[in-house]
């Protein structure tokens, strides 16, 4: 896509339809329609009362650990000779990843609508899990639909699902992977209206969750800009963020947007490699179209139909990406980057082996071009990369690839 | 202009009795099975045919229909096939409506605006897109009028009064209502419910109201018929359509039989109902 004349912010989207350019936008079944417009009300209510973001941020502090810190990885920084690099901590939070941020608002919504009922999909698990956990924590019953291939290679978040006492549906249609998982979880919601909210883990779906779920996340972004101050003084000059969906991103990026010194590039997941078209990057190699009630950059072939996506990465396994992000493409104000599975697992042995830090697949894939990135940039140069999650469950996956790549 | 839906409405009504509306997937379980089923769904009592538009995430629908649904993808099914079929079609039949549902993705991917031509083109009458709300008009209905094809709208018992109008506007052709929250091929509505709910429905329309989601058999369709001005079957032909196929998903004369049986027996159940209203 050609580049298009750059807004004086780019904050102010989505518009009251719920659009990012040709982005977003409402497309859902009917049945559902009328809980969209309540969700809508509701969150706009609760965003203009101060109680709503006093309590959270009580939950934010003292539950969920915040702020997690903003950490100058000095071993990773001197061996590529170049730029500072700092993690932002959120593989530190409650629950072990950003998706914790999202769920508290959300679930403090539903308890506030009167909603009796928790419903979400997961693709690594980490939503599942924090979704699980705020439930557990307020006494509601959780549902969570997982792919059945992705039940299979992240058991250890199942299992914790489970200890948490939610309910893990597994996916069989389709590709048994997160886009499934949504689809069922959509048809659970549209069986279950009246007493049942659902919990989006990503920036995407039907307006207003992309807008919604941004701003849980942007505390991720706020946080940086004033640890950044007082780290260095000044704003940093990069940030980089994995992206399936992109909530981690888009949480890091947003308060960012209009400061244009400020260089943003987003990583997607290349599987096998972009040729190979066994990848997750739905920018680098997808086109606009409507899916899972949004206008976005897609995987799919000619007749409209969704492929099915391949990553390493359980929470990178999404032929979609947030409405948003696409816009912010588009507009040229977000570089869309890929890293392979193989980019990917280097990256994880390496951060592990120098920071003493296991970061989750999803910013391994982030790490995979801050590693070809800083060595080029001058030793001034502030980089913040989004340490999404923590490793633990990807062990046995990268234990498995390792043994298939055994010379 | 009048449409051929708006012509089989008025004419079932002048007769007294309801429309049976059948759904049936374009290309399940392949591109000629489904050709000969949808050529004989009129005479085994179909008013009109709702043809399926198989897509990869049908976020409304069942199982039933998400299967039939990848049959006909792994069968080689696209929206070009689909269309090509409603043209086959109207070479010998020229009064059965043809409404086409599905997902907006692959219209999207089309063209909208090639999409209109080409399916006006074919003989397609009217339109369903599961996933286009009021809110999106602009994206597809708009244009579907413009072009002079019906755009029907799905109201569901979450519509209440105050969102009837936003749903009904720009509405044409007919107004199919979901019996249930829930999604395709799942629990059987109550009659008296629905009947109540097409009365509220009916006093903010002139337009018919064919009712869906949850009829199985002819009982089923006589009570729902005896309180709408239509009855849509779907998920209930595909179950039938499903216990035929061999094992390698193929398709044959007994699929035919087994679909265009089942219409007959739910026309006799919409028959008897308008039988009933009559006296």
């Amino acid at each position: 896509m050609t580049v298009q004349q750059q807004p004086n912010s780019f904050r102010t989207g989505p518009d009251e339809r719920g659009h990012f350019g040709i982005y977003g936008g409402r497309f859902v079944a009917e049945t559902l329609m009328p809980l969209i417009l309540d969700l809508e009300k509701a969150y706009n209510q609760a965003k203009a009362d101060p109680a709503f973001q006093k309590e959270m941020d009580s939950y934010l502090s003292h539950y969920v650990g915040r702020p997690s810190p903003l950490y100058f990885a000095e071993r990773l920084t001197k061996k590529f000779g170049g730029a500072k690099i700092y993690f932002k901590r959120e593989d530190l939070n409650h629950t072990g990843a950003h998706k914790v941020n999202n769920v508290t608002g959300q679930i403090m919504l539903a308890q506030r609508m009167g909603k009796k009922r928790i419903i979400a999909e997961t693709g690594a698990g980490m939503h599942g899990v924090a979704t699980a956990t705020l439930c557990a924590k307020f006494g509601l019953p959780c549902i969570v639909y997982m792919g059945a291939v992705d039940v299979e290679r992240q058991q250890p978040n199942v299992l914790r699902m489970k200890m948490l006492g939610a309910e893990v549906r597994a996916v069989t249609s389709g590709s048994s992977t997160l886009k499934d998982a949504m689809n069922e979880a959509l048809r659970d919601w549209v069986t279950n209206v009246s007493d049942t909210f659902y919990c989006i883990g990503t920036v995407a779906g039907p307006h207003p969750y992309p807008a919604m779920v941004r701003d849980f996340q942007c505390i991720i972004g706020n946080e940086t800009r004033a640890q950044m101050q007082q780290l260095e003084g000044r704003l940093p000059d990069s940030l980089i963020a994995c992206i399936g969906g992109g909530s981690n991103a888009m949480g890091l990026f947003h308060p960012f947007l209009d400061d244009r010194s400020v260089e943003i590039y987003g990583v997607e997941a290349a599987g096998h490699g972009i040729p190979s078209g066994q990848h997750a990057a739905s920018v680098t190699g997808g086109r606009p179209g409507v899916l899972h009630g949004n206008r976005t950059y897609l995987l799919m072939d000619d007749d409209g139909q969704i492929t099915e996506a391949h990553s390493i990465s359980a929470g990178l396994d999404y032929p979609g990406i947030g409405p948003e992000h696409s816009w912010l493409n588009d507009m040229g104000r977000v570089k869309f980057l890929s890293a392979t599975d193989d980019e990917a697992v280097a990256a994880f042995q390496l951060c592990s082996q120098l920071e003493g830090i296991i970061p989750a697949l999803e910013p391994a894939h982030a790490l995979a071009r801050v590693f070809d990135l800083a060595p080029k940039l001058p030793k001034d140069h502030l980089m913040v990369v989004n340490m999404s999650g923590r490793g633990d469950k990807d062990l046995a996956s990268v234990q498995a690839w390792l043994e298939t790549h055994k010379k | 202009m009048t449409t051929r839906i708006e012509k089989r409405f008025a004419d079932l009504k002048s007769e007294g009795r309801a429309a049976l509306v059948t759904f049936v997937m374009s290309g399940d379980p392949d591109y000629e099975t489904s050709m000969a089923i949808i050529k004989a769904l009129p005479k085994a009592g179909a008013d009109v045919i709702e043809l399926g538009m198989p897509f990869t995430d049908p976020m409304a629908d069942g199982p039933s229909i998400q299967a039939a649904g990848v049959r006909a993808l792994k069968a080689g099914q696209t929206l070009k096939k689909t269309l090509q079929m409603v043209r086959d079609f109207r070479k010998d039949e020229a009064a059965t409506p043809i409404v086409l549902m599905g997902y907006y993705n692959p219209i999207y991917i089309y063209g909208v605006d090639k999409f209109l031509v080409d399916a006006k083109e074919a003989g397609v009458d009217g339109l369903i897109v599961v996933d286009l709300p009021p809110e999106e008009d602009e994206e597809l209905c708009l244009p579907a009028l413009k072009a002079g094809l019906n755009f029907i709208r799905l109201a569901t018992p979450t519509t209440d009064d105050k969102r009837l109008p936003a749903v009904l506007n720009n509405t044409s052709g007919f107004v199919y209502y979901v019996s249930i929250t829930g999604i395709t091929g799942s629990a059987a509505p109550d009659a008296t419910k629905v009947s109540a709910a097409v009365q509220r429905i009916k006093k903010h329309t002139k337009l018919p109201v064919a009712v869906g989601f949850g009829v199985k058999n002819a009982e089923s369709a006589r009570a729902i018929a005896a309180g709408a001005d239509g009855v849509v079957v779907g998920s209930a032909l595909i179950d039938a359509l499903r216990k035929t196929l061999e094992a390698d998903g193929k398709g044959g004369p007994a699929t035919v039989k087994a679909v265009t049986d089942l219409v007959a027996d739910i026309a006799r159940g919409v028959r008897a109902a308008g039988t009933v209203a009559a006296e």
